[in-house]
């Protein structure tokens, strides 16, 4: 940690001394904008609703500005320790999910919240046969993660609590870039 | 709206400990409902499968009259995280932040130092779209493969936050059929980059995440 605060510091004095030499040998006015400056973590995200779910509500700031890397070993028994209060379908020991996964594989899963993407075929947050390939706008990902945490090994447990109903967007979006609808 | 919010969060709070809120909007006391507040994240194949996609979201639950106001933050860099080989750490980034009414990006280049802390990398490729004004068609530009965007668009998550929240205030038992979406007529700040797959290497799966960091 210091290494690297000690490097940051050397980046802006670098920097601090190009720019300077910069508007020293230029007689133009410098019309450039100024990206200067060390920018410190505030928010970050892989898969939805992980942080908003599984992390204790005086964890959550912190889970924030912990690396991916980082994130397993320091949360997964906090993801589980809560996804076990929550959750009927894993109260008991030996409780899975519908992709088998037990109440630790799940966990130490989510617990590093980056979302895998392929590079090779379908991208989707679940489609029925492929998992965790990517998410596309149109992915009802809050139904997928319902079912996970409440509907058990078949998918058929507390049945009113795995699907929110909602299934899609409120309005189309675009099959072209930028893909997102326009605004409300 | 900070009533409420306040309201939910006290509620999730007392009875459960755990709160859910939605995607990632307002995710976090720190970075709660201000211009660094990441509300999603999305990873997909483009219309043209030799791209992928990556869009980040910010500054969510944003009304059409808050939306035609919205601004990003210049003290907010946004920076999508590529990890290709498996091991959660990023090997190249793509770095995007605003400047008198321009979307600055940087990348994708191989950062310096990985973690926490960074600094703009003002020699890696630049690209660079005018962000689009509410009410305007979508201005896009493209520089070399890469189609760029920044502005307000409709909110793209959906889900049933309010009676989620009934669920865990102990009023209610399962979800209604239908359900009601919570974000529908919502807006966010979106950037979008649309990106070659072969400039991202990797053996066929990345991992990928969403960071805003403030100076």
């Amino acid at each position: 940690m210091k290494i690297k605060h000690l490097k940051n510091v050397l980046l802006v004095a670098f920097t601090m001394v190009f720019i300077s030499s910069c508007s020293d040998n230029d007689d133009a006015p410098n019309n450039e904008p100024d990206f200067s400056g060390t920018f410190v973590q505030a928010d970050q995200m892989g898969r939805p609703a992980v942080n908003t779910v599984f992390v204790s509500s005086t964890s959550k700031d912190i889970f924030n500005v912990t690396t991916p890397s980082e994130q397993g070993a320091i949360f997964q028994n906090m993801f589980q320790t809560n996804l076990e209060a929550l959750s009927p379908a894993f109260a008991n020991a030996g409780d899975k999910n519908a992709l088998g996964q037990d109440a630790t594989t799940f966990t130490g899963l989510l617990a590093t919240d980056v979302l895998g993407v392929s590079t090779t075929g379908t991208t989707t947050f679940f489609d029925g046969t492929n998992v965790l390939t990517g998410r596309t706008l149109a992915d009802d990902v809050i139904s997928v993660e319902l079912l996970l945490i409440f509907g058990g090994e078949d998918g058929t447990e507390n049945p009113g609590l795995t699907d929110d109903n909602v299934d899609a967007n409120d309005k189309p979006f675009l099959t072209s870039f930028p893909y997102l609808a326009s605004p409300w | 709206m900070r009533k409420s919010k306040n309201v939910i969060w006290i509620l999730g709070i007392l009875l459960t400990g755990i709160t859910l809120v939605a995607a990632d909007h307002i995710d976090a006391p720190a970075v709660s409902g201000g211009t660094s507040d990441i509300t999603d994240y999305f990873a997909f194949q483009a219309e043209n499968s030799n791209n992928l996609v990556f869009a980040a979201n910010v500054q969510g639950l944003l009304s059409p009259n808050a939306a035609s106001t919205a601004a990003f933050n210049e003290n907010v860099l946004v920076e999508f995280n590529i990890d290709n080989n498996g091991d959660t750490i990023e090997d190249l980034v793509i770095q995007a932040i605003p400047r008198n009414g321009k979307m600055y990006f940087f990348g994708p280049f191989a950062p310096p130092t990985t973690g926490l802390n960074s600094t703009i990398q003002t020699a890696a490729t630049l690209s660079i779209v005018d962000i689009t004004p509410y009410g305007s068609t979508a201005i896009t530009t493209s520089n070399q493969g890469m189609s760029f965007f920044a502005g307000p668009r409709d909110d793209p998550f959906f889900f049933d936050f309010g009676q989620f929240n009934e669920i865990l205030a102990g009023n209610a038992s399962g979800f209604n059929n239908p359900g009601t979406d919570t974000f529908a007529g919502t807006n966010v700040l979106s950037i979008v980059v649309e990106i070659p797959k072969n400039m991202l290497g990797g053996n066929g799966t990345l991992n990928t995440w969403v960071e805003t960091k403030t100076n």
